[in-house]
Protein backbone atom coordinates (compact mmCIF):
# COMPACT_ATOMS: atom_id res chain seq x y z
CA UNK A 1 0.00 0.00 0.00
CA UNK A 2 1.73 3.52 -1.09
CA UNK A 3 2.20 5.78 1.69
CA UNK A 4 0.92 9.47 2.25
CA UNK A 5 2.56 12.11 4.10
CA UNK A 6 0.49 14.17 5.97
CA UNK A 7 1.29 17.66 7.43
CA UNK A 8 -0.69 18.39 10.48
CA UNK A 9 -0.78 22.32 11.08
CA UNK A 10 -1.96 23.97 14.12
CA UNK A 11 -3.45 27.40 13.48
CA UNK A 12 -5.12 30.49 15.39
CA UNK A 13 -8.53 29.50 13.49
CA UNK A 14 -8.37 25.53 13.60
CA UNK A 15 -6.29 22.52 12.47
CA UNK A 16 -5.84 21.54 9.00
CA UNK A 17 -4.01 18.48 7.55
CA UNK A 18 -2.42 18.27 4.08
CA UNK A 19 -1.38 15.41 2.71
CA UNK A 20 0.28 13.91 -0.67
CA UNK A 21 1.91 10.60 -2.20
CA UNK A 22 5.45 10.35 -1.39
CA UNK A 23 6.53 12.25 -4.65
CA UNK A 24 5.30 15.73 -1.74
CA UNK A 25 4.82 17.46 -5.50
CA UNK A 26 0.81 17.91 -5.11
CA UNK A 27 -1.34 18.33 -2.24
CA UNK A 28 -4.25 18.10 -0.84
CA UNK A 29 -5.40 20.51 2.25
CA UNK A 30 -8.01 20.02 4.58
CA UNK A 31 -9.98 21.86 7.48
CA UNK A 32 -10.36 24.06 9.39
CA UNK A 33 -10.95 21.31 11.96
CA UNK A 34 -11.78 21.74 15.45
CA UNK A 35 -14.20 24.31 15.75
CA UNK A 36 -11.75 27.23 14.53
CA UNK A 37 -10.53 26.74 17.75
CA UNK A 38 -7.04 28.52 18.19
CA UNK A 39 -4.87 25.05 18.25
CA UNK A 40 -1.21 25.64 19.30
CA UNK A 41 -0.12 22.24 18.32
CA UNK A 42 -1.49 19.10 16.22
CA UNK A 43 0.60 15.57 16.36
CA UNK A 44 -0.62 12.01 15.11
CA UNK A 45 0.57 8.55 16.84
CA UNK A 46 2.19 6.72 14.50
CA UNK A 47 0.70 3.81 15.85
CA UNK A 48 -2.65 3.99 15.93
CA UNK A 49 -3.19 7.11 13.19
CA UNK A 50 -5.07 9.13 15.68
CA UNK A 51 -4.43 12.50 15.05
CA UNK A 52 -4.29 15.26 18.48
CA UNK A 53 -4.79 18.80 18.36
CA UNK A 54 -4.08 21.15 21.48
CA UNK A 55 -5.69 24.55 22.11
CA UNK A 56 -7.18 26.48 24.00
CA UNK A 57 -10.34 28.98 23.06
CA UNK A 58 -11.06 32.19 24.65
CA UNK A 59 -14.42 31.77 25.30
CA UNK A 60 -14.06 27.88 26.25
CA UNK A 61 -10.86 27.24 27.94
CA UNK A 62 -8.39 24.37 27.28
CA UNK A 63 -9.16 20.93 25.71
CA UNK A 64 -7.11 18.28 23.70
CA UNK A 65 -8.86 17.47 20.55
CA UNK A 66 -9.15 13.83 18.68
CA UNK A 67 -9.31 12.38 15.20
CA UNK A 68 -9.55 8.25 14.91
CA UNK A 69 -10.35 9.44 11.15
CA UNK A 70 -7.91 11.62 9.74
CA UNK A 71 -9.94 14.86 10.64
CA UNK A 72 -12.98 13.45 9.60
CA UNK A 73 -14.97 13.62 13.02
CA UNK A 74 -13.13 15.14 16.35
CA UNK A 75 -14.17 14.98 20.03
CA UNK A 76 -12.60 16.97 22.54
CA UNK A 77 -11.71 16.63 26.20
CA UNK A 78 -10.24 18.20 29.09
CA UNK A 79 -11.29 15.76 31.94
CA UNK A 80 -8.43 16.04 34.43
CA UNK A 81 -6.77 19.24 33.17
CA UNK A 82 -6.83 21.72 35.14
CA UNK A 83 -5.18 23.26 38.43
CA UNK A 84 -6.46 22.60 41.91
CA UNK A 85 -9.05 25.23 42.87
CA UNK A 86 -7.99 28.86 43.75
CA UNK A 87 -5.19 28.30 41.80
CA UNK A 88 -4.30 30.08 38.34
CA UNK A 89 -6.79 28.38 35.53
CA UNK A 90 -5.17 26.42 32.89
CA UNK A 91 -5.54 28.97 29.47
CA UNK A 92 -4.67 26.54 26.84
CA UNK A 93 -2.98 23.53 25.83
CA UNK A 94 0.08 24.52 24.15
CA UNK A 95 2.45 20.86 23.03
CA UNK A 96 2.15 17.51 22.39
CA UNK A 97 3.81 14.57 22.74
CA UNK A 98 3.07 10.80 22.35
CA UNK A 99 5.16 7.48 23.16
CA UNK A 100 4.08 3.83 23.76
CA UNK A 101 0.41 5.56 23.96
CA UNK A 102 1.19 7.62 26.61
CA UNK A 103 0.09 11.62 25.70
CA UNK A 104 1.91 14.33 27.26
CA UNK A 105 0.18 17.95 27.32
CA UNK A 106 2.40 20.66 28.24
CA UNK A 107 0.05 23.93 29.65
CA UNK A 108 -0.18 27.65 30.31
CA UNK A 109 0.39 28.63 33.30
CA UNK A 110 3.56 26.11 32.38
CA UNK A 111 2.81 22.78 33.93
CA UNK A 112 2.98 19.07 32.37
CA UNK A 113 -0.70 16.56 31.98
CA UNK A 114 -0.48 12.93 31.00
CA UNK A 115 -2.90 10.76 29.15
CA UNK A 116 -3.04 7.33 29.10
CA UNK A 117 -6.59 6.87 27.89
CA UNK A 118 -5.54 8.85 24.09
CA UNK A 119 -7.02 12.23 25.57
CA UNK A 120 -9.96 11.26 27.01
CA UNK A 121 -8.35 11.89 30.66
CA UNK A 122 -5.99 13.59 32.26
CA UNK A 123 -3.48 13.64 34.86
CA UNK A 124 -1.19 16.26 36.51
CA UNK A 125 2.48 15.43 36.56
CA UNK A 126 2.59 17.72 39.52
CA UNK A 127 6.35 17.14 40.53
CA UNK A 128 7.14 20.00 37.42
CA UNK A 129 5.70 22.61 39.50
CA UNK A 130 6.93 21.26 42.51
CA UNK A 131 10.20 22.31 41.72
CA UNK A 132 11.38 24.90 44.20
CA UNK A 133 12.32 27.09 41.72
CA UNK A 134 8.86 27.74 40.50
CA UNK A 135 7.93 30.69 42.38
CA UNK A 136 10.96 32.66 39.79
CA UNK A 137 9.56 31.36 36.51
CA UNK A 138 8.58 34.66 34.58
CA UNK A 139 6.25 34.61 31.09
CA UNK A 140 7.70 35.16 28.27
CA UNK A 141 6.13 37.08 25.42
CA UNK A 142 3.91 34.25 25.18
CA UNK A 143 2.49 33.75 28.46
CA UNK A 144 4.25 31.42 30.93
CA UNK A 145 4.10 28.47 28.47
CA UNK A 146 5.25 24.57 28.17
CA UNK A 147 5.63 24.71 24.66
CA UNK A 148 8.24 21.99 24.33
CA UNK A 149 7.90 18.42 25.68
CA UNK A 150 11.23 15.74 24.88
CA UNK A 151 10.38 12.17 25.21
CA UNK A 152 13.22 9.18 25.89
CA UNK A 153 12.87 7.30 22.32
CA UNK A 154 14.15 4.11 24.97
CA UNK A 155 13.83 5.28 28.60
CA UNK A 156 10.08 6.02 29.68
CA UNK A 157 11.27 7.40 33.13
CA UNK A 158 13.46 10.71 30.68
CA UNK A 159 11.34 13.66 29.64
CA UNK A 160 12.93 16.99 28.46
CA UNK A 161 10.44 19.98 28.80
CA UNK A 162 11.02 23.85 27.84
CA UNK A 163 9.23 26.54 29.65
CA UNK A 164 9.36 29.87 28.53
CA UNK A 165 11.05 31.87 30.19
CA UNK A 166 11.88 29.58 33.06
CA UNK A 167 14.20 27.12 30.56
CA UNK A 168 14.85 23.42 30.30
CA UNK A 169 14.36 20.77 33.35
CA UNK A 170 14.71 17.17 33.04
CA UNK A 171 13.80 13.73 34.88
CA UNK A 172 14.74 11.06 35.19
CA UNK A 173 11.72 9.33 37.23
CA UNK A 174 8.82 10.01 35.08
CA UNK A 175 8.24 13.27 36.34
CA UNK A 176 8.23 12.97 39.88
CA UNK A 177 11.79 14.97 39.92
CA UNK A 178 12.89 17.25 37.92
CA UNK A 179 16.29 19.63 37.27
CA UNK A 180 17.13 22.37 35.55
CA UNK A 181 19.07 22.07 32.03
CA UNK A 182 20.06 25.34 31.38
CA UNK A 183 24.31 25.52 31.68
CA UNK A 184 25.92 27.37 29.35
CA UNK A 185 22.54 28.83 27.43
CA UNK A 186 22.42 32.95 28.01
CA UNK A 187 19.81 35.24 29.19
CA UNK A 188 20.50 38.73 27.26
CA UNK A 189 17.80 40.34 29.36
CA UNK A 190 19.00 40.06 32.79
CA UNK A 191 22.15 42.84 34.22
CA UNK A 192 25.62 41.45 32.91
CA UNK A 193 26.97 39.55 35.95
CA UNK A 194 23.50 37.26 35.83
CA UNK A 195 23.45 36.11 32.34
CA UNK A 196 23.86 32.68 32.72
CA UNK A 197 21.52 31.48 35.56
CA UNK A 198 20.23 28.54 36.58
CA UNK A 199 16.93 28.91 35.45
CA UNK A 200 15.21 31.70 33.80
CA UNK A 201 16.60 31.50 30.19
CA UNK A 202 13.89 31.85 27.64
CA UNK A 203 14.18 28.28 25.65
CA UNK A 204 12.38 28.83 22.37
CA UNK A 205 12.15 25.31 21.34
CA UNK A 206 13.78 21.80 22.01
CA UNK A 207 14.78 18.48 19.36
CA UNK A 208 15.94 15.53 19.53
CA UNK A 209 18.98 14.02 17.43
CA UNK A 210 17.81 10.99 15.94
CA UNK A 211 19.40 7.78 17.17
CA UNK A 212 21.24 9.91 19.57
CA UNK A 213 18.95 10.65 22.91
CA UNK A 214 22.35 12.86 24.55
CA UNK A 215 22.56 15.50 21.28
CA UNK A 216 19.42 17.86 22.27
CA UNK A 217 19.54 21.18 19.86
CA UNK A 218 18.02 24.53 21.14
CA UNK A 219 16.83 27.64 19.82
CA UNK A 220 16.70 30.15 22.27
CA UNK A 221 15.70 33.94 23.02
CA UNK A 222 19.23 34.35 23.32
CA UNK A 223 21.37 32.01 20.71
CA UNK A 224 21.14 28.74 18.97
CA UNK A 225 22.58 25.60 20.83
CA UNK A 226 23.73 21.81 21.14
CA UNK A 227 23.95 19.44 23.42
CA UNK A 228 25.66 16.23 23.93
CA UNK A 229 25.25 15.12 26.74
CA UNK A 230 21.24 15.30 27.43
CA UNK A 231 21.33 19.22 28.16
CA UNK A 232 23.76 18.98 31.34
CA UNK A 233 25.58 21.54 29.42
CA UNK A 234 25.29 23.09 26.11
CA UNK A 235 27.06 24.66 23.58
CA UNK A 236 26.57 27.91 21.00
CA UNK A 237 26.48 26.70 17.62
CA UNK A 238 25.02 30.60 16.28
CA UNK A 239 28.31 31.28 14.94
CA UNK A 240 27.53 31.33 10.83
CA UNK A 241 23.85 32.19 11.36
CA UNK A 242 22.52 35.66 10.46
CA UNK A 243 21.45 36.20 14.13
CA UNK A 244 20.87 34.82 17.25
CA UNK A 245 17.13 34.56 17.58
CA UNK A 246 14.41 33.12 16.05
CA UNK A 247 11.53 30.16 17.24
CA UNK A 248 11.71 26.75 15.78
CA UNK A 249 14.29 23.84 15.71
CA UNK A 250 13.88 20.82 13.37
CA UNK A 251 16.27 17.67 13.53
CA UNK A 252 16.55 15.50 10.18
CA UNK A 253 14.82 12.05 10.85
CA UNK A 254 18.54 9.78 10.28
CA UNK A 255 21.33 12.16 10.40
CA UNK A 256 21.96 13.23 14.53
CA UNK A 257 24.67 16.02 12.52
CA UNK A 258 21.53 17.76 10.39
CA UNK A 259 19.34 20.72 11.67
CA UNK A 260 17.49 23.11 9.91
CA UNK A 261 16.53 26.63 11.98
CA UNK A 262 14.78 29.83 10.71
CA UNK A 263 16.50 32.66 12.42
CA UNK A 264 14.69 35.89 12.50
CA UNK A 265 16.25 39.76 12.19
CA UNK A 266 16.18 39.94 16.54
CA UNK A 267 13.79 40.21 18.35
CA UNK A 268 13.44 43.73 18.79
CA UNK A 269 13.58 44.71 15.26
CA UNK A 270 10.60 43.08 13.82
CA UNK A 271 11.11 39.43 14.23
CA UNK A 272 10.78 38.75 10.43
CA UNK A 273 13.41 37.29 8.07
CA UNK A 274 16.65 38.76 8.00
CA UNK A 275 16.60 41.40 5.22
CA UNK A 276 13.34 40.74 4.45
CA UNK A 277 14.68 37.71 2.64
CA UNK A 278 12.95 34.48 2.75
CA UNK A 279 15.64 31.46 4.31
CA UNK A 280 15.95 28.01 6.19
CA UNK A 281 19.23 27.41 7.81
CA UNK A 282 20.62 24.11 7.62
CA UNK A 283 23.77 22.23 9.07
CA UNK A 284 24.61 18.98 8.58
CA UNK A 285 27.90 19.28 10.65
CA UNK A 286 26.12 19.21 14.19
CA UNK A 287 25.95 23.30 14.14
CA UNK A 288 29.82 23.82 13.17
CA UNK A 289 28.70 25.36 9.74
CA UNK A 290 25.74 26.71 8.40
CA UNK A 291 24.06 27.37 4.80
CA UNK A 292 21.18 29.17 3.86
CA UNK A 293 18.54 27.55 1.81
CA UNK A 294 16.04 30.14 -0.40
CA UNK A 295 15.35 28.36 -3.71
CA UNK A 296 11.41 28.89 -4.29
CA UNK A 297 11.18 30.76 -1.17
CA UNK A 298 10.58 35.10 -1.60
CA UNK A 299 13.64 37.12 -1.85
CA UNK A 300 11.95 40.54 -0.90
CA UNK A 301 9.39 41.52 1.19
CA UNK A 302 9.53 38.59 3.48
CA UNK A 303 7.88 39.88 6.43
CA UNK A 304 7.51 37.05 8.02
CA UNK A 305 8.58 34.93 10.66
CA UNK A 306 8.16 31.14 11.88
CA UNK A 307 6.74 30.08 15.59
CA UNK A 308 8.30 27.93 17.99
CA UNK A 309 6.49 24.53 16.64
CA UNK A 310 6.20 25.48 13.01
CA UNK A 311 8.96 23.77 11.77
CA UNK A 312 9.28 19.93 11.13
CA UNK A 313 10.78 17.29 8.76
CA UNK A 314 9.22 13.93 7.33
CA UNK A 315 10.63 10.61 7.99
CA UNK A 316 10.72 9.94 3.71
CA UNK A 317 14.11 10.08 1.96
CA UNK A 318 15.19 12.74 1.07
CA UNK A 319 13.67 14.06 4.25
CA UNK A 320 11.11 16.65 3.80
CA UNK A 321 11.14 19.94 5.86
CA UNK A 322 8.08 21.94 6.19
CA UNK A 323 7.37 25.47 7.77
CA UNK A 324 4.47 27.49 8.33
CA UNK A 325 4.79 31.21 8.35
CA UNK A 326 2.74 33.79 10.64
CA UNK A 327 1.02 35.55 7.60
CA UNK A 328 -0.03 31.66 6.42
CA UNK A 329 1.95 30.32 4.05
CA UNK A 330 2.62 26.85 4.21
CA UNK A 331 6.08 25.87 2.77
CA UNK A 332 7.51 22.43 1.47
CA UNK A 333 10.92 21.14 0.57
CA UNK A 334 10.74 17.30 -0.64
CA UNK A 335 14.64 17.55 -0.81
CA UNK A 336 16.03 18.32 2.41
CA UNK A 337 15.72 22.21 2.03
CA UNK A 338 17.46 22.37 -1.18
CA UNK A 339 14.25 23.94 -2.86
CA UNK A 340 11.14 25.31 -1.23
CA UNK A 341 7.51 25.36 -2.49
CA UNK A 342 4.82 27.36 -1.23
CA UNK A 343 1.86 24.38 -0.08
CA UNK A 344 -0.67 26.59 0.97
CA UNK A 345 -1.25 30.33 1.26
CA UNK A 346 -3.80 32.33 3.48
CA UNK A 347 -4.36 30.30 6.03
CA UNK A 348 -4.82 31.74 9.40
CA UNK A 349 -1.73 32.85 11.55
CA UNK A 350 0.48 29.02 11.87
CA UNK A 351 1.28 28.01 14.98
CA UNK A 352 2.62 24.38 14.09
CA UNK A 353 3.30 22.41 11.43
CA UNK A 354 4.12 18.59 12.34
CA UNK A 355 4.42 15.48 9.62
CA UNK A 356 3.18 11.88 9.85
CA UNK A 357 3.63 9.05 6.83
CA UNK A 358 1.15 6.33 7.38
CA UNK A 359 -0.69 4.04 4.57
CA UNK A 360 -3.23 6.07 2.58
CA UNK B 1 -59.96 16.11 71.15
CA UNK B 2 -62.03 18.19 69.49
CA UNK B 3 -63.51 15.71 67.17
CA UNK B 4 -65.53 18.31 64.62
CA UNK B 5 -61.50 19.50 63.99
CA UNK B 6 -61.07 19.14 60.21
CA UNK B 7 -58.45 16.22 59.21
CA UNK B 8 -55.28 17.87 58.06
CA UNK B 9 -54.82 17.49 54.63
CA UNK B 10 -51.51 16.22 53.70
CA UNK B 11 -49.87 18.54 51.65
CA UNK B 12 -48.26 17.12 48.43
CA UNK B 13 -44.79 19.02 47.92
CA UNK B 14 -44.81 21.27 44.92
CA UNK B 15 -42.51 20.26 41.86
CA UNK B 16 -39.88 22.56 41.55
CA UNK B 17 -40.68 24.40 38.40
CA UNK B 18 -37.44 24.17 35.88
CA UNK B 19 -35.87 26.97 34.90
CA UNK B 20 -35.28 27.62 31.20
CA UNK B 21 -31.85 27.34 29.80
CA UNK B 22 -30.57 28.86 26.54
CA UNK B 23 -26.83 27.45 25.25
CA UNK B 24 -24.66 29.67 22.86
CA UNK B 25 -24.54 28.90 19.01
CA UNK B 26 -20.95 27.84 19.56
CA UNK B 27 -21.35 25.34 22.36
CA UNK B 28 -23.40 23.36 20.38
CA UNK B 29 -21.02 22.23 17.81
CA UNK B 30 -19.07 21.13 20.80
CA UNK B 31 -21.64 18.41 21.91
CA UNK B 32 -23.34 17.66 19.15
CA UNK B 33 -26.57 16.07 20.23
CA UNK B 34 -26.85 19.17 23.05
CA UNK B 35 -30.15 20.92 22.14
CA UNK B 36 -29.86 25.32 22.16
CA UNK B 37 -32.51 25.33 24.32
CA UNK B 38 -34.07 23.12 27.19
CA UNK B 39 -35.56 22.41 30.68
CA UNK B 40 -33.57 21.89 33.49
CA UNK B 41 -34.36 21.60 37.85
CA UNK B 42 -31.49 23.55 39.72
CA UNK B 43 -31.60 25.83 42.71
CA UNK B 44 -28.35 27.36 42.04
CA UNK B 45 -26.33 28.43 38.86
CA UNK B 46 -23.53 25.84 39.79
CA UNK B 47 -26.39 23.31 40.18
CA UNK B 48 -27.45 24.19 36.76
CA UNK B 49 -24.01 23.54 34.98
CA UNK B 50 -23.60 20.58 36.96
CA UNK B 51 -27.08 19.12 35.40
CA UNK B 52 -25.61 19.94 31.80
CA UNK B 53 -22.22 18.48 32.50
CA UNK B 54 -24.17 15.35 33.90
CA UNK B 55 -26.22 15.13 30.58
CA UNK B 56 -23.37 16.14 28.08
CA UNK B 57 -20.10 15.35 29.85
CA UNK B 58 -17.05 17.95 29.81
CA UNK B 59 -19.77 21.11 29.14
CA UNK B 60 -18.92 22.14 32.92
CA UNK B 61 -14.99 22.85 31.85
CA UNK B 62 -16.65 24.53 28.62
CA UNK B 63 -18.76 27.28 31.03
CA UNK B 64 -16.54 27.27 34.02
CA UNK B 65 -12.57 26.99 35.03
CA UNK B 66 -11.26 25.75 37.98
CA UNK B 67 -11.33 28.81 40.08
CA UNK B 68 -14.26 26.90 40.08
CA UNK B 69 -16.26 30.45 38.39
CA UNK B 70 -17.98 31.33 34.93
CA UNK B 71 -15.55 31.71 32.19
CA UNK B 72 -13.84 35.05 31.61
CA UNK B 73 -15.32 35.21 28.41
CA UNK B 74 -18.74 33.72 29.05
CA UNK B 75 -21.55 35.15 30.96
CA UNK B 76 -24.66 33.34 32.64
CA UNK B 77 -28.04 35.97 32.94
CA UNK B 78 -30.72 34.91 34.85
CA UNK B 79 -33.70 37.34 34.61
CA UNK B 80 -31.95 39.54 33.07
CA UNK B 81 -29.43 39.76 35.77
CA UNK B 82 -25.72 38.94 34.92
CA UNK B 83 -24.81 36.44 37.71
CA UNK B 84 -22.21 34.40 38.84
CA UNK B 85 -21.84 30.57 39.91
CA UNK B 86 -23.36 30.53 43.51
CA UNK B 87 -26.81 32.44 41.75
CA UNK B 88 -29.99 31.05 43.45
CA UNK B 89 -32.31 30.43 40.66
CA UNK B 90 -36.25 31.24 41.34
CA UNK B 91 -38.61 28.63 39.98
CA UNK B 92 -39.20 28.77 35.96
CA UNK B 93 -36.10 31.31 35.64
CA UNK B 94 -35.34 31.99 31.94
CA UNK B 95 -31.11 31.13 32.16
CA UNK B 96 -29.07 32.64 29.24
CA UNK B 97 -25.41 31.38 28.84
CA UNK B 98 -23.73 33.66 26.20
CA UNK B 99 -20.42 34.01 24.56
CA UNK B 100 -19.30 37.07 25.18
CA UNK B 101 -18.12 39.63 22.17
CA UNK B 102 -14.87 39.77 23.89
CA UNK B 103 -13.98 36.20 23.19
CA UNK B 104 -13.61 35.38 19.47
Amino acid sequence: MTDTVFVLVGTRKGAFIAASDPARREWSLKGPFCETWPINHVIADPATGTVYAAGGNEWFGPAVWASKDRGETWTHSSAGLAYAAGETPIKAVWSLAIRDGVLYAGVEPAGLFRSTDGGETWSHVAGLRDHPSRPQWQPGGGGLILHSIVLHPRDPGQIWVGISSAGVFHTFDGGETWSPRNRGTRADYMPEDQRYPEVGQCVHCIVMAPGNPDRLYQQNHCGMYRSDDGGVTWESIEEGLPSTFGFPAAAHPRDPDQLFLAPLNGDIQGRFMPDAKGAIWRTRKGGTAWEAKREGLPQENAYFGVLRQAMATDRLEPAGVYFGTNSGTLYASADEGDSWAALAHHLPVITSVETVVMPA
Amino acid sequence: MDSLAPDPKPVAAEPRRPVCVRLPAALAPLFPDAPRRLEVEAATVSDLVDALDARWPGMRDRICDSTPAIRRHMNVFVDGERVGLDAPLPPGADVFILTAISGG
